[in-house]
């Protein structure tokens, strides 16, 4: 479960978020949706504890980001934008890692990497080090990582971003999974068709601010489109630039 | 606490050694590059002294018509006869003075003792006192003696004996009363080298695990993770001097192969580098590592990229000589406050270490504890560094 409410943070001059409030239930798949510096990466950033809001709360299964940001990272699995991986280590080595820095068992470590890599379909290349991986290998292997401890919290920042048709399909389909499982799955994306078949809830976000906040059904009654880009579009209208 | 800090030092060890180019720069750059250097430099000192023969000295002669042969033999020798004073009484004084450094007097009947075979008398009048003026005395005295040789061989000769009989020793001189200062700036040179070899070991993982993972994008998956960033610098910082370590290491290894190679004698230097030296040194440099590590990597956080954070850290790698090169040019003795700066303490206990002298160990107390706090300070203001926001970039 994660809430966001009110956040702001600025860079310099930049306001990248102003106002941001939303919920990601569990056992739900929230999506947050907006046009390239929307802001979404910013709200995530803060959300998985690597930048502080300027003001406003967020909270991670009750813990605040801020004050509790230990906790809040043990409740959550990653994925940042353009995840890099260790080039000289295996991928099985580069999940193994974060398994241990997570704190798993050394006789857990074992079982969590192989099931992660079963689920993820890695095994023909687990046993390979990673220089050279093709974008899909590496997204795959970095979603691994980030979910070897099982978080009940999934944040993934524009996860399908490079992926073959057959890659996004095995990660929609562990985001269905995920979803299943009773998890809180929160990814952005700028792709309205790929939030659409997966979403429970979309925010729409557009120069820092939420423009609807809203299920899939909603979204389109509340903009009168039922074509969901132009809903898309006529959302982000919706918010007025600075 | 403890547990994290070493999940993260031994991945970056396993990570680093699979990485071709730190294990160059931490197992052959420092560890080859300074002995070979130092062979280099040694060799060229060496053939600078043996060449100092052959510069051009001037040497006043009174009564230089009466040996015309013994003049020539002179000039080949590279001595230049000029004209001497007067007399021999002026000629005392005028070395007493050191108006002439030495005067060579030939008297009258040098030619008929010559002929008479007696020995013939030659005076050469020179201050032993001054060591300055010694040297060219003994090349004049040097020469003289040749030449008497080289009379007695033709007189033996012409007798029918071999002049070889005469000559049961050869002895090869080489003179290096001036360049005293030498063998100190070669000292000098070599606790560099220690130094050098222990930063190039820990150059590579000190961008790697700062500017080299922000930049392929490891960084913020690690940051999302439930550790603090304390105990990842301070695993990464481990594995920087463990590199560090290994490095330097090897190198004190090295440079003790390479020295048993080395005519060291023949510049007059008797250097101690027996193993119990080297360990010594060993364990003077250990809290350099720490401090090295901690300024390398603080220097490469600030950097934003690999190749950015390289040429930075290259400016680092010089840093440590400029002390070391000050004194050496002083030739400034070891002084308390010394001890206080890092990189010269160390040098300068080294070299008295390997010159057999003394060591004083309140010197060793100082350069240990300060070194050591130093790099304390800078590896918290490294972590400090760590926890800012503006750490991705």
């Amino acid at each position: 479960m994660i809430r966001v409410d009110d956040i702001h943070k600025s860079f310099g001059a930049v306001r990248a978020v102003r106002g941001v409030s939303f919920n990601a239930p569990d056992g739900k798949v929230t999506g947050l949706l907006g046009p390239n510096g929307a802001g979404k990466s910013t709200t995530l950033r803060i959300l998985y504890t690597v930048l502080k809001p300027d003001a406003g709360t967020a909270s991670v299964d009750g813990a605040d980001v801020v004050k509790d940001d230990l906790k809040a990272r043990q409740r959550i699995g990653a994925l940042p934008h353009g995840s890099g991986l260790y080039p000289h280590l295996t991928a099985r080595e580069n999940i193994a890692y974060f398994a241990r820095l997570c704190g798993l068992d050394k006789a857990e470590i074992d079982d969590r990497v192989a099931e992660i890599v079963r689920l993820l379909e890695i095994e023909d290349f687990a046993d390979r080090r990673t220089k050279g991986f093709s974008q899909g290998q590496r997204t795959k292997v970095s979603l691994a990582r980030a979910l070897v401890h099982d978080p009940q919290n999934v944040i993934l920042d524009e996860p399908s971003n490079g992926l073959d048709v057959m890659a996004t399909r095995s990660l929609r389909n562990l985001i269905l999974k995920l979803k299943d499982a009773g998890r809180c799955v929160l990814f952005s994306s700028h792709v309205m068709q790929e939030v659409a078949a997966l979403c429970d809830d979309i925010c729409i976000i557009a120069n820092g601010q939420v423009a609807i906040d809203d299920s899939v059904d909603g979204i389109r009654s509340r903009t009168g489109c039922d074509d969901l880009e132009e809903a898309f579009v006529r959302a982000i209208h919706l918010v007025r630039p600075e | 606490m403890m547990s994290t800090t070493i999940v993260v030092f031994l991945k970056e060890i396993l990570d680093n050694l699979r990485d071709r180019r730190t294990l160059a720069s931490a197992l052959l750059m420092g560890p080859i590059f300074g002995p070979v250097l130092f062979a280099f430099v040694i060799n060229l000192s060496i053939e600078r002294s043996l060449s100092d023969v052959e510069r051009t000295m001037e040497l006043p002669v009174i009564g230089q018509q009466h040996a015309p042969n013994l003049v020539r033999y002179l000039e080949s020798r590279n001595i230049d006869i000029i004209d001497g004073p007067a007399d021999a009484a002026t000629a005392i004084d005028a070395v007493k003075t050191g108006a002439n450094d030495v005067i060579l007097i030939i008297p009258e009947n040098f030619g008929e003792q010559l002929q008479d075979t007696v020995p013939a008398k030659l005076e050469l009048v020179s201050d032993q006192a001054n060591t300055d003026a010694e040297r060219d005395a003994r090349r004049a005295r040097g020469a003289l003696h040749a030449y008497s040789q080289e009379l007695a061989a033709v007189r033996l000769s012409a007798r029918g004996v071999n002049p070889l009989v005469l000559r049961p020793l050869n002895i090869d001189e080489v003179d290096v009363s001036t360049p005293s200062g030498r063998s100190a700036m070669l000292l000098g040179m070599m606790s560099y080298f220690f130094i050098f070899a222990a930063l190039m070991g820990g150059m590579y993982l000190a961008i790697d695990t700062t500017a080299g993972e922000r930049e392929r994008g490891s960084l913020e998956p690690l940051l999302c993770l439930p550790v603090t960033r304390d105990q990842l610098i301070l695993g990464k910082i481990g594995a920087t001097c463990l590199f560090m370590m290994l490095s330097l290491s090897l190198s004190l290894v090295s440079f003790f192969i390479a020295l048993k190679f080395m005519p060291l004698e023949q510049l007059g230097m008797t250097p101690n580098f027996s193993p119990g030296v080297m360990l010594a040194a060993l364990l003077l440099f250990v809290p350099f590592i720490l401090l090295g590590a901690a300024v390398m990597t603080l220097v490469a956080s600030f950097t934003k990229s690999y190749r950015e954070a390289q040429t930075w850290l290259s400016v680092v790698l010089v840093a440590p000589t400029l002390p070391i090169l000050i004194v050496s040019i002083l030739t400034l003795r070891p002084r308390l406050e010394f001890m206080f700066v890092p990189s010269l303490s160390q040098h300068l206990l080294l070299v008295d270490m390997v010159k057999n002298e003394p060591v004083n160990s309140l010197h060793v107390s100082i350069s240990v504890v300060s070194t050591l706090i130093f790099g304390a300070l800078l590896t918290w203001i490294c972590a400090r560094l760590y926890r800012r926001e503006g750490l991705l970039g």
